[in-house]
C-alpha cells in the first residue's frame, strides 16, 4: 500500500488512540486467561472427578435446554413472523426480555413460578409430585429460559427476510400449510436455524445467574461448569482457570462455527 | 351420465374477478374454455398478476366469483374461499420460483408429493414430466445451475405435473434473452396446445400472445379495453397502447424450403429452413422498409403494394400497405414525409429474412 493510500483509509488518531485502547482492553483479558493458565497441570485438572462432572453435566443440560429452545423456539418464531394475532408486538417484546434481564432476577423470577410454592410450581408439586427447583431438569429449565431468545430471534429474522414467493409457488403445487413449513419453509432457513441453535447452545452454556439462582449449586446435579469455575475461585484458583479455559475453547468454536459457515452464507442467501 | 354433468365436463375457468387494493380496482369477467389458451396483456401495474393470483387462490376476492368446471373456487356473498393448495391450479410463475433446495426432478415431484404420493411413486410420476420437457440429463441438477430456458421448461414441469385443472403463466418468457426466447416460445406452444384444460398466460410481449394464445384481453388499468382473436386485435387495435403492442403482422402460410406461401397471396423467405407445414409468420412493422421504387439491396423478401391508410402513432406513423403479402410498416414522421406516402399510392416494401419469425401455426 503507498502513503497515498494510507492517508486515504488510516484513521486520524483522536480516534485510532481510544479504538486502541478498546482492542487491548477486549484483548488482554484473554491473553491473561492463557499466560497464566496452569498448562503443566491442565490434564489433570480437567480429568479430575469434579471437572468431569461439571462437563459433562453442562454439555448435557446445554444440550437439552438447545432441543427445548429449538422444539418450542422455531413455531414461535414462526408464529412471531407470519402471523396476524393481537397482542403480538407484546409477545415480541416478551421474548426480548430474557435477553436484557439480569439472569439473577430470571432465575428469581422461574423460583417464583416454578418453585416449589410458585405460581406454576405448586401445582406441579401436588399433582404430579415434579419439583424443578435443584434438580438438572432445573438447570435446564434455567438454561433455556435465557438461551431460547438469541434462537428466536434469529429464525424470525431469517423467516422475515425470506420472500414468501416459494411458499406461494408450494401452495399452488397443492402443499397444506404445514407441509410448506417442512418441506419449503425450514430447508430454506437452514442456516439461520443452525446459526440461532449454536448461540442458544453456546448461551446455555455459559449460564451462570439464573442456574445458580433456579437450580443451585450441586456437585453432579446442578454445578455446571462456570459454577464449578466459581466454586474453584474459592478453593483451587488455576482450577479455576483451567474450567476457564474450556468454555473459552467453547467459545471459540462458536465464534469460528458461525463465522465461517452460517452467518456468511445466511447473509448471501 | 346425466345432462347436467355433461355441461359441467364442457366448462372451463369462468367468472368476475373483482379484487380491490387501496384505490386500485380489478373488475374482469373472464371465461376460458378447456384446451383454450387466454392471453391477458397489458401495461405494468394494469392488474394482471393480480388476476393470476386471485384465480390460483393466493388473493382472495372481494367481490364476484370464480369457478373451474363447474366447482365454485371463490366467492365473497356465499363465504366460499378454497385454499390455493386445493385448486388444482398449475403455476408458472415469474422467474419460475423453483425451490434451490431440491433438484429438478424433485421440484417436478412436489406436486405429486403433495398430492399424498410416496417418495418413490411421486419420483416415478415426475421422471415422466422430466422426460417429456427433455430435462432427463438435468434430473439431478440444481435449478441454480440451470440456463433461462432450462428453468422455463422444469418449471412448466412442476405445473404440469401436480395434474392441474387449469394452467397459469405469469411471463413465461420475460426471464429470458431474446435469442432462448424464439426457440422457448416455439416449445411453449406445443406443450400448450397438448394441455386439455383452460389456460391463462399473462403478458407484455405481443408475440407471446399472438402465437401462444386462442384469444387476447387487454388489461388496462383494472378493466378490460379490448378482447377477441389474435388477428382480430391485432388488426383493428381499440386503443394507441394496443395498436403499438400488437402491431405485428401476423401471417398464415404453408412452409417448404425456407420459404412460405403466404395465405391470400405472396411468397416469403424466412430463415428458418427446417420448418414445412403451416405456420405462422410474425413480421414486426418496424422491421419492413418503404421505398418509393422498387429497391436494390440485400432483403430477400421485395414486393410492391398499395397504401391504404397512413396513421400517426405516437413517434411513429403506421403505414397499412395492401399488396401479396398485406402489411403493416412502421416509418418515421420524417420518412413519410420524405416519401410523400398517401393512401392509393404505390409502394415497394422490403424485409430481410431474418426479421422474420416463423412458428408451427
Amino acid at each position: 500500500m503507498s502513503s497515498r493510500d494510507r492517508s486515504v483509509t488510516s484513521p486520524p488518531w483522536p480516534v485510532a488512540v481510544p479504538a486502541g485502547l478498546a482492542l487491548l482492553f477486549l484483548g488482554l483479558p484473554i491473553l491473561a486467561l492463557l499466560v497464566k493458565a496452569p498448562w503443566d497441570r491442565m490434564w489433570s485438572v480437567l480429568t479430575s472427578e469434579t471437572s468431569l462432572q461439571a462437563l459433562r453435566l453442562s454439555l448435557e443440560t446445554a444440550s437439552a435446554a438447545t432441543a427445548v429452545a429449538f422444539v418450542v423456539g422455531v413455531p414461535l418464531a414462526w408464529v412471531l413472523a407470519r402471523a396476524e394475532f393481537p397482542g403480538r408486538r407484546l409477545a415480541r417484546a416478551l421474548v426480548t426480555v430474557p435477553l436484557v434481564l439480569p439472569p439473577v432476577v430470571g432465575g428469581i423470577a422461574l423460583l417464583l413460578a416454578f418453585g416449589r410454592r410458585g405460581l406454576v410450581g405448586q401445582y406441579l408439586d401436588s399433582c404430579c409430585g415434579i419439583t424443578l427447583p435443584f434438580t438438572t431438569p432445573g438447570v435446564v429449565v434455567a438454561e433455556a429460559f435465557v438461551a431460547m431468545p438469541f434462537l428466536v430471534i434469529t429464525v424470525e429474522g431469517a423467516l422475515r427476510g425470506l420472500d414468501t414467493k416459494l411458499e406461494d409457488a408450494a401452495a399452488t403445487l397443492g402443499a397444506t400449510r404445514l407441509a410448506v413449513f417442512r418441506r419449503v419453509t425450514l430447508p430454506l432457513i437452514l442456516p439461520s436455524l443452525a446459526a440461532g441453535a449454536v448461540l442458544a447452545f453456546a448461551r446455555a452454556l455459559g449460564e451462570f445467574g439464573a442456574t445458580i439462582t433456579f437450580a443451585g449449586n450441586l456437585p453432579g446435579v446442578t454445578q455446571t461448569l462456570p459454577l464449578a469455575v466459581y466454586v474453584g475461585l474459592e478453593g483451587d484458583p488455576s482450577e479455576a482457570v483451567a474450567l476457564s479455559l474450556v468454555l473459552l475453547a467453547v467459545s471459540v468454536i462458536v465464534l469460528v462455527a458461525l463465522r465461517d459457515r452460517w452467518l456468511r452464507t445466511g447473509a448471501a442467501s | 351420465m346425466s345432462a347436467d354433468t355433461v355441461t359441467t365436463s364442457t366448462r372451463g375457468l369462468q367468472g368476475r374477478v373483482v379484487v380491490e387494493r387501496g384505490e386500485f380496482r380489478l373488475d374482469v369477467e373472464i371465461d376460458v374454455r378447456p384446451g383454450e389458451v387466454l392471453a391477458v396483456i397489458g401495461p405494468n401495474g394494469a392488474g394482471k398478476s393480480t388476476l393470476l393470483r386471485a384465480i390460483c387462490g393466493l388473493t382472495p376476492l372481494t367481490d364476484g366469483a370464480i369457478s373451474l368446471g363447474g366447482a365454485v373456487l371463490d366467492d365473497p356473498a356465499a363465504d366460499v374461499l378454497v385454499p390455493a393448495a386445493r385448486r388444482g391450479v398449475g403455476v408458472v410463475f415469474q422467474e419460475y420460483r423453483l425451490f434451490p433446495h431440491l433438484s429438478v426432478l424433485d421440484n417436478v415431484a412436489f406436486g405429486p408429493r403433495s398430492a399424498g404420493r410416496s417418495k418413490a411413486q411421486s419420483r416415478t410420476d415426475a421422471a415422466e414430466w422430466v422426460a417429456r420437457l427433455r430435462l432427463d440429463d438435468l434430473a439431478q441438477r440444481s435449478p441454480e445451475r440451470l440456463s433461462g430456458g432450462q428453468q422455463q421448461r422444469t418449471a412448466l414441469a412442476r405445473a404440469l405435473a401436480s395434474g392441474p385443472g387449469v394452467l397459469l403463466l405469469d411471463e413465461p418468457l420475460a426471464a429470458l434473452d431474446a435469442a432462448t426466447r424464439i426457440d422457448v416460445r416455439r416449445d411453449l406452444s406445443t406443450h400448450l396446445a397438448q394441455f386439455a384444460g383452460p389456460t391463462v398466460i399473462v403478458t407484455h410481449d405481443a408475440l407471446d400472445a399472438l402465437v401462444l394464445a386462442d384469444r387476447i384481453v387487454v388489461l388496462e388499468d383494472g378493466r378490460i379495453t379490448q378482447q377477441g382473436t389474435a388477428l382480430e386485435v391485432a388488426r383493428r387495435p381499440a386503443s394507441d397502447y394496443v395498436a403499438k403492442l400488437l402491431g405485428l403482422n401476423l401471417l398464415r402460410g404453408e412452409a417448404a424450403d425456407g420459404e412460405v406461401t403466404v395465405d391470400g397471396g405472396g411468397l416469403l423467405h424466412v430463415p428458418d429452413h427446417a420448418m414445412t407445414g403451416p405456420v405462422l409468420v410474425a413480421l414486426r412493422p418496424s422491421g419492413i422498409a418503404l421505398h418509393t421504387a422498387q429497391p436494390e439491396g440485400s432483403a430477400r423478401n421485395v414486393w410492391p403494394g398499395v397504401v391504404d391508410g397512413v396513421e400517426p402513432l405516437g413517434e411513429r406513423v403506421r403505414v397499412s400497405v395492401t399488396g401479396a403479402p398485406s402489411v403493416l410498416v412502421d416509418v418515421t414522421p420524417g420518412a413519410v414525409a420524405d416519401l410523400h406516402v398517401a393512401p392509393g399510392d404505390a409502394v415497394w416494401l422490403s424485409a430481410k429474412a431474418t426479421e422474420l419469425e416463423v412458428y408451427p401455426g
